[in-house]
């Protein structure tokens, strides 16, 4: 059997006295894009934030092809670990998150210079072909400030990718956009489909879910209610809270 | 209106004024690096520390400054600390407005959205670069704005240490005055020394604040 891209291994995080994510086995394998899907307040983003450890889990074990990300380390050792590991995954925020004193370029650079130890001119090189692929080329010397918010999220999705991630974990990445502005953003996320990019998409947007993902997961109160293949789940869900939450966002 | 005291007391203060100068000088210099090693252990990951330094934050702020000048200086030899006045205030000048700068510095690193240092540290950037490359730099003029302003409470602070004997602005015009019994010049020169200081120092402060400032392009 292959290994999985990503695993989890009965995650469980406390937020003081509240139980957000109560036990959460999952597994993604290379190149597979998997959709979650579930209320407001069920554990989406806490669950995406404690893969690449934005989160430290309270319990249970995270796995990222072959390696346990929540290692058992301390201190600088386990410091040095997070932040290797946190290059392979890359996560794209619903805010965002541009660093607003650099330009586009610069975003896209900063990482693979710094990090990867890319010469200025093979991460310029890389930049630019991100960003002729989320359409953005003439953006390049552009400040965040400057852009509009799908141009803003397209931006970010070519810095996530300029780290050549194992892994792109996507966070309701449209919500924050005016509706005009949904579909450019979903159109390089098909095209990272496409290429068969191994994906986490957290998403409310059924429709999208069901076009792009090969298997879909709805969560609620910090658990995993049902999954399956989208076209099944979302046309034949089994479980009524499934059910139930679909009707309200499939409805209109 | 005695024209040649004016003269005599502008030149004399004069001399004076640069004492001041001196004192305010070493005791920004002192103030700005404890002020960052306060921010940095007030950053730290162990409770101890940070527990240490914001009760250090509120005793120097929770207490009058002359106080301090006085444990330090008349209280200092007790317990085998010997210092000059100068030294004394420099030290009590210092590590006083490195407590009110920390919290300066700190608001200012604070101002940055939470999300600057989550996409950093998702990119793999460790607390040390993320802090470097993208949270300093967009807090650095406000950072510069907050130093200015307390710089300008310090160099009227130094005016406590004509209490000890330091040859300062203050402390000249009080000597001037009792000879020439004329105070309403005398110590009007003065205020205009320390005006005179404060400017200076406000206009390099502010010229600093623009030199870190983001480009207008990148502002939203
Ligand atoms: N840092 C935090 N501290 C305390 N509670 C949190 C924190 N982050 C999330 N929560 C709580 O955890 C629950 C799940 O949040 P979240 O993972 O953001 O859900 P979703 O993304 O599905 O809307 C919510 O009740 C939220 O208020
Ligand atoms: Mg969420």
């Amino acid at each position: 059997m292959m290994t999985p891209m990503v695993e989890l291994k009965g995650l469980r995080k406390v937020f003081g006295r509240l139980e957000v994510l109560r036990g959460i086995d999952m597994s993604v394998d290379k190149g597979q894009i998997l959709s979650l899907i579930g209320p407001s307040g069920s554990g989406k983003s806490t669950l995406l934030r404690s893969v690449n450890l934005l989160e430290t889990p309270t319990g249970g074990e995270v796995w990222l092809d072959g390696t346990r990300v929540n290692a058992d380390l301390k201190g600088l050792a386990y410091e040095r670990h997070v932040n290797g590991l946190r290059r392979e995954m890359q996560m794209v925020f619903q805010q965002f998150n541009l660093f607003p004193h650099l330009t586009v370029m610069q975003n896209l650079t900063i990482g693979p210079m710094k990090l990867l130890g890319l010469s200025k001119a093979e991460a310029e090189a890389r930049g630019e072909e991100l960003l002729c692929k989320v359409g953005l080329a003439e953006k390049a010397l552009a400040y965040p400030a400057r852009l509009s918010g799908g141009q803003k999220q397209r931006v970010a999705i070519a810095r996530a990718l300029a780290m050549r991630p194992k892994v792109m974990l996507f966070d309701e990445v449209t919500s924050a956009l005016d509706p005009e502005l949904v579909d450019e953003v979903n159109a390089v996320m098909k095209d990272l489909a496409a290429e068969h990019i191994t994906m986490l998409i957290v998403t409310h947007e059924m429709r999208f879910a069901a076009e792009v993902t090969d298997w879909a997961v709805f969560m609620d109160e910090g658990m995993v209610v049902e999954e399956g293949p989208p076209d099944r789940l979302f046309s034949d869900p089994e479980h009524p809270r499934t059910r139930s939450f679909l009707r309200k966002h499939l409805g209109a | 209106m005695d024209l040649d005291l004016i003269m005599r007391t502008t030149q004399f203060l004069g001399e004076a004024a640069l004492m001041t100068l001196a004192l305010t000088a070493g005791s920004l210099v002192l103030g700005i690096l404890a002020a960052g090693a306060i921010v940095v252990a007030r950053l730290s990951r162990w409770t101890a520390v940070r527990a240490l330094v914001a009760a250090y934050v509120s005793v120097m702020r929770g207490t009058p400054l002359l106080v301090q000048l006085f444990v330090l200086y008349f209280g200092g030899p007790q317990i085998g600390l010997t210092l000059s006045p100068f030294a004394a205030g420099v030290v009590t000048f210092g590590l006083n407005i490195a407590a009110y700068m920390s919290e300066g510095l700190r608001g200012a690193i604070l101002s940055v959205d939470k999300g600057q240092t989550e996409a950093a540290r998702t990119l793999g950037f460790g607390r040390l670069a993320t802090m470097f490359h993208f949270i300093l730099p967009q807090c650095a003029a406000l950072m510069i704005r907050s130093l200015g302003v307390n710089a300008v409470i310090l160099i009227k602070g130094t005016a406590l240490i004509s209490t000890i004997g330091v040859v300062d602005l203050t402390y000249s015009a009080q000597r001037i005055m009792t000879s020439s019994s004329q105070p309403f010049e005398v110590f009007g020169i003065a205020a205009a020394y320390y005006m005179l200081i404060v400017f200076g120092l406000t206009r390099i402060m502010r010229l600093a604040e623009r030199r870190f400032a983001l480009p207008d392009e990148a502002r939203a």
